[in-house]
């Protein structure tokens, strides 16, 4: 049994043994797991995916004279920002798309720019235009504004994302007679393809099943640089049918993450479009884990093959709220190139990024092995199986006025 | 005799029309089908690498043109921008020569242009605009 401070003790020496969530499986495999726990210190996982709930808030400082933009409008490169907070803090979520995009009245729309892009852009050291109206106060005369600001030029740059890192998620397939245009991507009629999103055996959810090491305050590899698990996710569903090893079969634990945009790298934050539904951002997670004890080494040298994701109609199945799974298959099978549905050899491709989240992993056992990051202890632990969550659907109810007296 | 690539895409009414018998009895052409995707009632595509004489090639053009089938020479080329490419995989599946193909080691995604017809399905997947059309 170790510690995170003793964990981290290694680490400032230079002495802490620190595999990827691929390594420590042959590790595993070679030395057994009680050797495993006493030898490695940290598993480092990965993860570079869209994800939608997404976003970043700014503080653009203020003009003079002063304009109170909370309350009014404003557009950075024509992409709307929320502007319901203090005069000068504006949030841009990474779906928003400009107000003169078509969208989908001529579909498949091309959504080829929105939110997630002007974020990619600003963190290029890009200047974005700032436009605002507002409707005038005593104090904050100015009625209009319009200039060029770059990241740096603002005080505060925060990206925020209120869910991330899915813990296991969907396999889409299409049962229809015509292409379906999806966040899962473009789904092709009759079982044409199967579309999945996970990093299978480096996706940190899935190396730390129930988040005994993972939870508010844990230090990250965020988009290029380091962050901060800020709570749960939304949609967090810890309470899902597991396999025997612990590990969700289906899409059940989330987090929500916090960091300092402007320390952040592009690379690992893209704006992302996808055909027919819209814009995103894509954006590349690493968390590492410290090897308390056996338990959590076993956890995290969980293999594809353990994983299982189940197959999900688009056409009617997902669209109408309905349950139902077409079959189970796993992450192994998946990173195949092929599936077998029907009896019908489908073809597979991931919309995360398995290449880049074997990067992401490697890069932050760089920065723990150079003693540049080092483990923090969670301050409290995420909702996990035991907590009862229900994950709720939305319950229509009649809004009824009441009649003029 | 002069050999040329097309695509030709067909409006919805025209996908049940037996256009490729048309140009091989009508136009004396010799037509190897690359690719189709055809679905009755939609919009169609086919891939063809047709040869015959430049001026029967024309005429055939000219009847395609005529009936609103919409063709294109393959002289357009796809380019992949590998320093945009993320290598998530989504053009891999639905290109159907595998000229875009997944190393599955490394989960690297490579292009072999020599492999390519142009049909832009990569175009239209890729989140990250990393294929682009070039005329």
């Amino acid at each position: 049994m170790k510690t995170v401070e003793e964990i981290n003790e290694k680490i400032k020496k230079g002495k802490a043994l620190v595999l990827t969530a691929e390594e420590i499986i042959d590790f595993v495999d070679q030395k057994g797991t009680k050797k495993a726990a006493e030898a490695v210190d940290v598993v480092t996982t990965g993860t570079f995916g869209p994800m939608c709930s997404s976003g970043a808030y700014f503080n653009v400082g203020h003009s003079k004279p002063r304009i109170k933009i909370g309350g009014g409008k404003a557009y950075l490169n024509d992409v709307p920002v929320y502007t319901g907070f203090a005069a000068v803090d504006i949030l841009l979520g990474a779906t928003a798309v400009p107000d003169d995009d078509p969208r989908n009245a001529v579909f498949p729309g091309k959504f080829a720019y929105g939110g997630g892009h002007v974020i990619e852009e600003l963190l290029s050291g890009k200047e974005v235009r700032l436009t605002a109206t507002a409707y005038g106060t005593d104090c904050y005369p100015r009625k209009k504004l319009e200039t060029r600001i770059t990241l740096d030029d603002m005080n505060e740059a925060v990206l925020f994302n209120p869910r991330n890192c899915y813990q296991n998620y969907n396999v889409a397939v299409n049962l229809s007679d015509r292409p379906l245009y999806t966040y899962m991507g473009v789904l092709q009629p009759r079982l044409g393809n199967a579309n999945y999103s996970s990093a299978g055996q480096l996706s940190p959810l899935l190396c730390d099943p129930f988040y005994r090491t993972t939870g508010v305050g844990t230090r990250i590899f965020l988009g290029g640089g380091t962050g901060y698990v800020a709570w749960q996710g939304t949609q967090h569903s810890p309470c899902v049918p597991r396999t025997d090893l612990g590990v969700p079969k289906v899409s059940a634990g989330t987090i929500a993450v916090i960091g300092d945009l402007k320390q952040m790298d592009p690379r690992w934050l893209r704006g992302t479009s996808f055909r027919g539904y819209g814009v995103t951002l894509t954006v590349g997670i690493g968390v590492p884990i410290p090897i308390l004890d056996e338990e959590t080494v076993v956890q995290a040298a969980v293999r594809d093959e353990d994983i299982v994701a189940q197959v999900v109609d688009y056409s009617e199945t997902y669209p109408q709220r309905e349950s139902g799974s077409l079959a189970e298959v796993s992450y192994a099978q998946l990173k195949t190139g092929e599936i077998s549905l029907d009896e019908k050899k489908v073809p597979t491709a991931s919309f995360s990024s398995y290449a880049m989240a074997r990067e992401i992993a490697g890069i932050l056992k760089d920065w723990i092995q150079k003693g540049q990051f080092l483990l923090t202890e969670c301050v409290q632990r995420l909702p996990s199986s035991d907590s009862g969550i229900v994950f709720k659907g939305l319950q229509e109810k009649p809004i009824r006025f009441k009649k003029a007296v | 005799m002069t050999t040329t690539k097309v695509v030709l895409r067909f409006p919805p009414d025209l996908t049940d029309q037996p256009v490729t018998y048309n140009l091989i009895k009508e136009y004396d052409l010799m037509v190897n089908i690359l690719r189709g995707h055809i679905i009755p009632k939609e919009e169609g595509m086919l891939v063809l690498e047709v040869t015959g004489k430049k001026k029967q090639l024309q005429r055939g053009m000219d009847y395609l043109a005529k009936i609103g089938v919409e063709t294109q020479k393959l002289s357009k080329d796809i380019r992949w921008l590998k320093d945009l490419c993320t290598h998530c995989t989504a053009c891999t599946s639905l290109c159907p020569t595998h000229a875009l193909s997944v190393e599955r080691d490394t989960m690297l995604v490579s292009f072999e242009k020599a492999d390519c017809i142009a049909c832009e399905m990569c175009v239209t997947v890729c989140p990250y605009s990393a294929m682009e059309v070039q005329v």
